[in-house]
């Protein structure tokens, strides 16, 4: 051991951000290589991270069933134009007299025609289309809402928490559906109030949850590490703290899925849906419920896909509570 | 059944866990006989499958393990051939056992009563009579005071060292012939776990119980055990009674353990701790031949790693067994690993933290109506109070104390989540007792990092290492580039000893020590003035943290940091430590150089602490102090001396009524006591050695 002193490392350069470096080309290009780089290096996380979900899906049989149910609707509602050649709001006069099923899928109208002659099928799988879309954007924007709720709550608590928290209580003491009628009714109905409407009557719920798992999470000693380095608030927030409560937010955003189409459908059914002429699931049953005794293909078809597409999304969370448990 | 017959035999046992994977042999070859009253302690590092024997032996191995090979014979019978009902019966009468957290291991909802009454009326059909008197009397054995208030209580209000000797009276409740301890004191307090240790040894003797120990812990084995196993990797590598194992040791693998263990007449300037390199290897990928092999300094390629090795008498001894092909060949007094470290030059480097007369004090508002009515509604729970000492440049500072005594306040305060109430603490000559940590500006930030104590919890699951390690330094602004960055990351994971291409990996594919060194290369990265490490090697495995304490000191050697090291572990403190501070309920009794501390005049509690640490030598004698009661709350302090209630040298009324003088014994050396300095010189060593080579 020589008796020379212990070298402390030099202190960093720091880049003074208001003075353009001299090399302002090599700059931008540096910086244009990085930003590229880390989007693909985003894409390949992704791409890896949805492939390794499969595969441990593929372990549960629940799952796959429910995947392969949701994966029928969605081809089904993308490939909708070449999947039928009647347009699904066309008139056929000459169905009008036995609309009855074929039941063969490649003869005319094989799933029958509704009460004015409108191909039944067409209309199943136009309809899955407006579905598809409404129900993930309601629910992504209730996610939206309800995990800034249940974010600011859990991790500022204090008065923020008490205001977020009373006001989701008078929310949630509405029951459902009279809410959904109540908001519906208001502002008419259409696929933007169909969001809102799902958006406020949710976020509370989630609001909760994600609450509950930030309470638990904010103790952790990596919390304590970002707070000491000086992260804001709304870094810890959304950096540290929310991608370790996506496992349980997963499970519930899949329930949450089937209920918004339990709900579309309710509120097709009772008027408030999407505006006809449009196919809507739950607006071709109430249409037809009239005629159930004589034709319950009318009604009972839309009825299946609703709960072929909710029971899909319900097995699926299945799995994922199923496959989340078991590590 | 006569007295010879052994109480327990283990033939051969294998273990295996059957996983997704497929068949995990968690413990491949187990042997061991015990006779009537004879105390077994079993060590080994986590993973080793300590707990899976035990687990065996209660047969209880959960629903994915199996007994594949050999068979455990209890009193004569094989455990195999047992139903589930006879079961039922000899667990907890014939044999019982002892986990390591207290607190669920007892029943939340039910009194401690009726969960001790259960014992004697389900296993021997006692009545509630019977069993209550029953209850009484072991309860006094394990020194409760007033037992028929304590029968009436749940668990939750009594403390988790009471907790565990409710549980091992319970243990004993049923006068056992097999007892098995796994861990029981490891959740507790040093001076709780002398007393606790203390009470096992006793109640052994009393009842003639056959005992098995597992711990970690070499210290512990050497106060309860006759006789020790050291396993590795699920198999028994070394066996005999604790002199011949600690005094005349055979197997490399346990020579490795012992040094790395710092012992109580070192520290870093005379002694290096020698680290086991690599880690253990998983039960599915063991090596052939000697499982240790690849870890080994005298391995033989062609010799060790030829075929299965197999536990071996060593000549002269009955009892002491080694599992090593080569323990005859090799030299059983390995260098001492040499000394890197100069001792500090003369130069006083220069104070960088100065603490004055710092208070930390939590508000606590009681919003009950008698509260109100009384004006007393806001009380202070005195986190820390009056605390002064001082850090200087490139050393170390210990803060020692058990739970509770505010060691973690104050980190807090220094690194800005708290404020102070009082007093000043000058880092840099700035006062950053008040300041926020939303207040400070990047350059104090950075140069107060923190290295926290459970590894598990101080890395984000979610982030990539690279990711973490990344974030403190754009955050720190020492680069912004990516390339930058990645090679920012890629140096600190070489001073950590890690390869960069960890960079990569999450958290849950890293072992405990890895992720620590995680801990350590974010918290160096902005080069600190200064690092705090709130008990960062207390959650690992000897081995590990011999490597973690050597890394500690290496990168505060690069960079000129000082430490400030919060434990409660004492060896570990002797090693590291140039100045300890020793605190208890927010107050620091003792101040002063590590020699200072360890040697006479001790502060009463200092000699209690002392007095309290598992020493693995069973040359070394320590003089006995042992604390009873319970550690006073913190909102409501005694009034004279903070330590005044459990106080063993308690000199009368002054001690209850006034707050002790801080008296200075030598420069810098200072003891909060009423008692007169002389008095307390005279005290004698702790410890003494026996040995009578």
């Amino acid at each position: 051991m020589t008796d020379q002193l212990p070298t402390a490392k030099p202190a960093p350069v720091k880049r003074d951000p208001s003075v353009a470096p001299d090399d302002m080309l090599m700059w931008i290009l540096g910086r244009a290589y990085d930003t590229v780089n880390r989007i693909l290096e985003i894409l390949y996380y992704v791409i890896r991270g949805t492939l390794s979900w499969f595969f441990l899906l593929r372990e549960s049989p629940a799952a796959m069933l429910g995947l392969s149910l949701i994966g029928f609707w969605v081809f089904v509602a993308i490939f909708a134009p070449y999947l039928t050649s009647y347009d699904p709001n066309a008139l056929d006069y000459a169905m009008l007299a036995d609309p009855t099923p074929s039941w063969i899928p490649w003869e005319d109208h094989w799933l029958g025609t509704d009460e004015l002659g409108r191909d039944v099928w067409s209309r199943l799988i136009w309809g899955s289309r407006t579905v598809l879309i409404v129900s993930p954007i309601a629910v992504g924007m209730a996610y939206l809402v309800g995990c800034t709720m249940g974010m600011l709550s859990g991790y500022l608590g204090g008065w923020v928490d008490m205001l977020i928290s009373r006001i989701s209580d008078i929310i949630l003491s509405f029951p459902v559906l009279i809410l959904f009628i109540i908001l519906i009714s208001t502002v008419g109905p259409s696929a933007f109030n169909i969001i809102v409407a799902v958006t406020v009557a949710s976020s509370p719920g989630i609001g909760r949850i994600v609450r509950g798992l930030i309470l638990d999470l904010r103790n952790h000693e990596y919390v304590d590490a970002a707070k000491i380095r000086g992260e804001s608030a709304l870094y810890i927030m959304v950096v540290e703290l929310l991608p370790n409560a996506r496992g349980p937010l997963i499970v519930d955003a899949c329930v949450r899925m089937g209920y918004t189409i339990i709900t579309i459908g309710v509120l097709g059914f009772l008027g408030l849906g999407l505006p006809p002429p449009d196919p809507d699931w739950g607006g071709m049953v109430v249409k037809a419920k009239a005629l159930i005794s004589i034709w319950p293909h009318m009604a009972i078809l839309p009825s299946i896909a609703i709960s072929s597409l909710v029971v899909g999304f319900n097995l699926l969370a299945d799995g994922l509570r199923e496959i989340s448990m078991r590590d | 059944m006569n007295d010879d017959t052994p109480v327990l035999e283990i033939n051969n046992l294998g273990i295996s866990y059957f996983v997704r994977a497929g068949e995990i042999p968690a413990v491949p070859d187990f042997s061991l006989t015990l006779k009537r009253g004879e105390s077994f302690g079993l060590v080994g590092e986590s993973g080793c499958g300590k707990t899976t024997v035990a687990m065996a032996i209660m047969s209880y191995l959960g629903n994915n393990g199996a007994i594949v090979r050999g068979n455990i014979i209890f009193e004569g019978r094989d455990m195999a051939t047992l139903s589930p009902e006879e079961l039922r019966q000899l667990r907890g009468s014939k044999i019982a056992m002892v986990y390591q957290e207290p607190m669920s291991a007892l029943n939340p909802s039910l009194t401690l009563g009726l969960q001790l009454k259960e014992v004697p009326i389900f296993h021997e059909g006692a009545s509630d009579r019977e069993a209550h008197d029953r209850a009484l009397a072991i309860l006094a054995d394990v020194n409760m005071p007033d037992p028929e208030s304590l029968m009436k209580r749940y668990p939750h209000q009594i403390s988790g060292g009471q907790q565990q000797r409710v549980i091992i009276a319970m243990a004993f409740l049923a006068k056992p012939s097999l007892l098995l301890l796994d861990e029981p004191t490891t959740a507790l307090d040093v001076t709780v776990e002398a007393t606790v240790i203390d009470l096992i040894a006793n109640l052994r003797k009393k009842y003639n119980t056959t005992l098995i120990y597992i711990s970690h812990n070499l210290g512990l084995i050497v106060k309860v055990c006759d006789r020790i196993g050291v396993m590795y990797s699920g198999e028994m590598i070394e066996e005999g009674t604790i002199r011949e194992v600690f005094k005349n040791t055979k197997h490399p693998y346990t020579h490795g353990l012992f040094d790395c263990i710092p012992s109580l007449n070192a520290d870093k300037y005379s002694r290096a701790l020698a680290p086991i390199p690599g880690q253990v290897s998983l039960p599915h990928e063991r090596p052939p031949g000697c499982a240790f092999g690849p870890r080994c300094r005298y391995f033989e390629a062609g010799t060790c790693d030829a075929e299965t090795v197999a536990i071996e008498p060593i000549n002269g001894s009955s009892g002491h067994r080694v599992r090593c092909v080569r323990w005859n060949e090799i030299d059983h007094q390995p260098p001492v690993p040499e000394v890197d470290l100069a001792k500090a030059s003369k130069r006083v480097p220069a104070e960088v933290l100065h603490v004055d007369n710092m208070d930390m004090f939590y508000e606590q508002r009681d919003m009950s109506i008698s509260a109100l009515m009384s004006g007393n509604s806001i009380r202070y729970i005195k986190a820390n109070e009056g605390l002064s000492f001082n850090a200087r440049r490139g050393q170390t500072v210990a803060i020692v104390g058990e739970s509770g005594c505010g060691k973690s306040t104050f980190a807090k305060v220094l690194t800005g989540l708290e404020t102070a109430t009082k007093g000043s603490i000058r880092f840099n000559n700035e006062n950053i007792a008040t300041i926020p940590i939303e207040d400070r500006d990047t350059d104090l930030i950075l140069s107060l990092q923190m290295v926290f104590q459970n590894p598990d919890g101080t890395l984000n699951p979610s982030h990539t290492v690279g990711s973490a390690i990344g974030r403190v330094i754009k955050k720190f602004g020492l680069a912004s580039r990516r390339k930058d960055v990645n090679k920012m990351v890629a140096e600190l994971l070489e001073t950590v000893r890690l390869p960069a291409s960890f960079a990569r990996r999450k958290p849950r594919q890293l072992s405990g020590g890895q992720k620590q060194r995680i801990a350590v290369a974010r918290a160096f990265a902005g080069n600190p003035a200064m690092v705090i490490a709130d008990e960062p090697v207390s959650a690992l495995d000897v081995s590990v943290q011999a490597a973690v304490i050597n890394l500690l000191m290496d990168v505060q050697k690069k960079y000129n940091t000082t430490l400030l090291f919060i434990s409660h572990d004492l060896s570990v403190v002797r090693y590291i430590a140039d100045t300890v501070v020793v605190m208890y309920l927010g107050q620091i009794m003792e101040t002063g150089t590590a020699e200072e501390i360890f040697s006479p005049p001790y502060h009463p509690y200092t000699e209690a602490l002392l007095s309290a640490i598992p020493i693995p030598d069973p040359d070394i004698k320590q003089k006995r102090v042992r604390l009873e009661g319970e550690i006073p709350s913190v909102i409501n302090p005694p009034k004279g001396c903070r330590f005044s209630t459990r106080c063993p040298r308690h000199i009368g009324e002054i001690c209850d009524n006034e707050p002790p003088p801080d008296v200075e014994t030598s420069p810098g050396h200072r003891i909060r006591c009423h008692i007169p300095i002389e008095e307390l010189k005279k005290v004698e060593e702790i410890f003494q050695s026996t040995a009578t080579e």
